[in-house]
């Protein structure tokens, strides 16, 4: 399937969870926050939140910034 | 003096000075110019993922989390509801509720939109967020922030990133005046004595990024604001005298000896 994956199309076998998406990603969901279609998802509900095709998903961090 | 923290939203912070993470020449410099400052709050930018590559070395992991509370802000955000998502993934990401709320309004001068900014202030309010809104000098705009429920005002200098100093210190001077919540003065400092300028004028802290970050020695820069910081805010609790046009001599008049001609009994011949 095809989502949206912070602002570009990106292909995955799905549905997939947040955690399975983090893991494909190897990004430590620790230091990132996820948006699913606009909304921010709880670190404890990446394990039930799936993402299907089409889904819009934003994975943000910490940067320099004043 | 007694201990003279900065209090906001019941938190303590021992540092009236507020450093940003952003323009550093690098991770490390950041750091140590961090310890200078003697900061205990910092700001942090919340921006995507870079996910071709990964590689780059994280933010948090050069900020002493034991010692430094991290303040998320919302830069760059032009509408109220891009600000409220931004804070809203911050809050996700540091697990904590407090927010330093942005809404730009003007690419060039990237001032305040601020009805925009009143408008996300009391959406992130209801929403249970400590908000620390970055505003225009504007006593009217900082009442009705307060109004709205925001934790602290924080009034420009000056432009961001402009080092131009406190443009206009008697908006300043009234918003302090007439706020019952800490007043921090965010952007604008280019130097030392601009610090001290803020502080003097009553301002309960002042937040920069640029002036520190992009001095030849960050690290230096650093401790010198800290040194302003913590000068300027005596000098205020000091209580300065007031200003005059004419002198006042600070040495006595009686006593002095007798100027010569008096001594010589007279000018001769005169």
């Amino acid at each position: 399937m095809t989502i949206r994956l912070n602002g570009e199309p990106y292909d995955i076998a799905g549905p997939v969870t947040i955690s399975a998406l983090l893991a494909a990603l190897n990004i430590d969901p620790r230091i990132v926050a996820v948006e699913h279609n606009v909304v921010v998802v709880k670190r404890q509900q990446y394990d039930q939140t799936m993402v299907l095709e089409g889904d819009e998903v934003e994975i943000v961090r910490f940067v320099g910034g004043g | 003096m007694t201990s003279d923290p900065l209090v906001i939203a019941g938190r303590t912070f021992r540092s009236r000075l507020v450093v940003g993470t952003g323009k550093y020449p690098s991770n490390a410099v950041m750091a140590d110019a961090h310890r200078a400052s003697g900061a205990d709050m910092v700001t942090v930018a919340v921006r995507r993922m870079n996910l071709t590559d990964k590689s780059k070395e994280s933010l948090i992991d050069f900020i002493d989390r034991e010692q430094i509370f991290i303040l998320p802000n919302t830069a760059a955000c032009y509408t109220a509801e891009d600000a409220i998502r931004t804070a809203r993934l911050g809050r996700e990401v540091g697990l904590s509720n407090w927010v330093k709320l942005e809404v730009i309004g003007d690419e060039r001068t990237l001032f305040p939109d601020n009805i925009a900014l009143l408008e996300a202030t009391r959406v992130l309010v209801s929403e249970g967020f400590v908000v620390l809104p970055y505003t225009n000098d504007d006593p009217v705009i900082c009442r009705k922030l307060e109004e709205a429920g925001a934790a602290a005002v924080m009034p420009l200098g000056a432009p961001i990133g402009s080092g131009l100093g406190i443009q206009n210190p008697n908006n300043i001077r009234i918003i302090k005046e007439q706020a019952r919540v800490p007043v921090i003065v965010d952007a604008g400092v280019g130097t030392a004595s601009d610090a001290a300028i803020a502080m003097e004028l009553g301002a309960d802290g002042v937040l920069m990024n640029t002036a520190i970050a992009l001095a030849d020695d960050p690290v230096a820069m650093a401790s010198a604001m800290k040194l302003a910081v913590e000068a300027g805010r005596l000098a205020y609790r000091a209580g300065r005298i007031p200003r005059r046009s004419h002198a006042a001599a600070s040495s006595p008049m009686d006593g002095r000896i007798a100027p010569v001609a008096a001594a010589a009994g007279g000018r001769a011949g005169a």
